[in-house]
This record gives C-alpha cells, structure tokens and sequence, in this order.
C-alpha cells in the first residue's frame, strides 16, 4: 500500500468539511439563541468538538434545561469516543500532551475515513482529515455565532443526509468477513431497537458492544 | 461563573477525557492480541449504528423522512461504484430534491 499523507484526509474528508461549516454556522446560531455569547460557542467548538453532543447542549441550555441535563446529555453522546479512542490508540505517538492534543482530531468522521482498506487505522488520514474538520466546525461556529443569520437551514440542502451516506459508503468496503458483517447487522439492529427508548447517545455505546463478538481470551 | 461557562467547560473537558483516554493510556503501543480482534469489529459495529441514528433517529423516536431516499439513493450511488464525494452529493441533493416538493 502506498504511503498515505495528511493531503489524502484533508483530501477524503472535503465533501464533508462543506457540511461541517454549515452545521457550524447553524450550531452558531442556535447557540446564541439559547443564550451563549459567541465567544462561549467559539470556545466550545474549539475544546468539545462534537457536533451532536454541542447541539443537545444548546438545545438544553435554551429550554432552561439546566447544567446537569445538559452536560449529562453531552457525556453521553460523547460516550462512543472512549471505545473510538482505544481503537486508534496505537498511531498516537510522542509524549503525552501531544497525544492528548493529536486525540482531539478524533470525530466520528476522521476516524472512520482514517481505517483503510486493509482493516489499519491511519495516523496521517485521521490527523490530516481531522484538522479539516476543525477548521470547518470552529470557522462555521464563529461565523454563525457572530453573524447571527443561518446561510439556510442544511436540513433544505439535505446535509442532513450527508452524514448517514458517508457512513454507509465507509462502512460497506469493510464488511467483506462474515465476522464483520454480523458486526454491524448486530450494531445497527441495537442502534434501531433502542432508538426509540433510550437518551440520545445510547444506542450507539450500546451498538459498539457488538464488535464483542470479535472476543478472544487472552 | 455564568452557566454557559460552567456548561462549556465541564462538557469540554469530558469530551477531551473520552476522546484522550486510548491515545494517552495506550498511545504508540500495539494493542494486546485478545483485543484486536474486538478493536477490528468496533468499525462495523459503530458505523451501522451511526448510519441507522442519523437516518432515521429522532428526539427518543424513529422519524422516517426525507433522510432515507438520500440514503437510498446512496446505495444505488454505491452500487454504480461511485466516488465518496458523488455518494454524499447524491444523498444530499435527493433528500433536498425532496424536501423542496413535499
């Protein structure tokens, strides 16, 4: 295989860093409208990172929801990050404040553009389509935040559907074992099945639980 | 401290910690061998997870909107072997075309 670069992230995420600056200016909006100055929703783009779990807080904040709903709410759409984070551990090298900071690039989308076909994670797609998404989301808030005026709700652009259609493109090369297969039929049919019952958040650490199967004892 | 501030800063240094916790627990280390084989399937399992909460997920309901015929139309996207970029185009676009006229 040949040697990747973090031109190839920035490159493979590009589609998606147009969704993630319209998301962003919309996250801008709504926060501010749930009574964060933009300077608190800049601030929280750039340290949470974390589209889902920023929009449930706003959402939260804004119903006067109160501290503990909203970052409850938060920790548990972030929850998935911890397994994520284990998955990729071993491309983080150097010490440990720059693999604290390199493990911020992790999001749903770096990580899942970052495993290449032959099952490795890669260091350079994760980092380089990482930063893309960053600049995007941290660019998009503050512009929301201090514009104030949505370019146009992404749901009428259908960016909304660009996320799933990502996931699914990412996820179909992968499922060529019947272990990997039976992996994500589990996942998604755990993820369908709670969907309706539990917080947001949930069903996704609880779908992560299928890759189990895969157990061997030590 | 306001609320907002306290909010933003305990969801971002819960955040970091999640995000932190295999790179600087594990970093640059090989995982152990009884753990590959769970790590390897993590992928799968997630991403069907994350295609099936954001097509049809709602606020604790399944909402079936406009979101599936973007999917659908990725699908057939993917099975004509297209690009990453034109699978995520075309579900964008029919999920708007469809918006636009319903």
């Amino acid at each position: 295989m040949r040697v990747t670069r973090y031109r190839d992230g920035a490159r493979a995420i590009a589609p998606i860093a147009v969704a993630a600056v319209t998301f962003g200016v919309s996250f801008g909006v709504l926060a501010g409208s749930a009574g964060m100055d933009a300077l608190a929703a800049t601030v929280m783009s750039a340290t949470t990172f974390a589209g889902s779990a920023q929009f449930a807080v706003a959402s939260i904040l804004g119903a006067s929801g109160g501290v503990a709903a909203a970052v409850l709410a938060a920790t548990l759409l972030n929850a998935r990050y911890a397994p994520i984070s284990v998955s990729v551990a071993p491309l983080f090298e150097g010490g440990r404040l720059r693999r604290l900071l390199e493990s911020q690039l992790i999001v749903d989308e770096s990580w899942a553009v970052s495993r290449r076909a032959d099952g490795r994670f890669d260091h350079k797609l994760l980092v380089g389509a990482g930063l893309v998404l960053y600049v995007s989301w941290v660019a998009g808030t503050a512009i929301g935040a201090i514009g104030g005026e949505a370019l146009g709700d992404p749901a009428d652009l259908g960016l909304d559907a660009a996320f799933p259609a990502l996931f699914l493109a990412l996820l179909v090369p992968q499922v060529r074992t019947r272990r990997a297969l039976a992996a994500a039929v589990l996942g998604g049919a755990v993820a369908l099945l709670l969907l309706p019952f539990t917080a947001a958040g949930v069903p996704i650490i609880a779908a992560a639980a299928a890759c189990l199967i895969g157990w061997r004892r030590p | 401290m306001s609320e907002v501030w306290i909010v933003v800063a305990l969801v971002g240094a819960a955040t970091i910690a999640l995000k932190s916790v295999g790179p600087v627990l594990l970093g640059g280390r090989p995982l152990p061998d009884h753990l590959t084989g769970v790590v390897s399937l993590l992928a799968p399992a997630v991403l069907a997870a994350l295609v099936v909460t954001q097509v049809v997920g709602g606020d604790r309901e399944i909402v079936l909107d406009a979101r599936l015929v973007g999917l659908g139309a990725a699908v057939v996207a993917l099975l004509l072997r297209a690009p990453l970029l034109a699978v995520v185009a075309v579900a964008a676009v029919a999920t708007a075309l469809v918006r636009l006229v319903s």
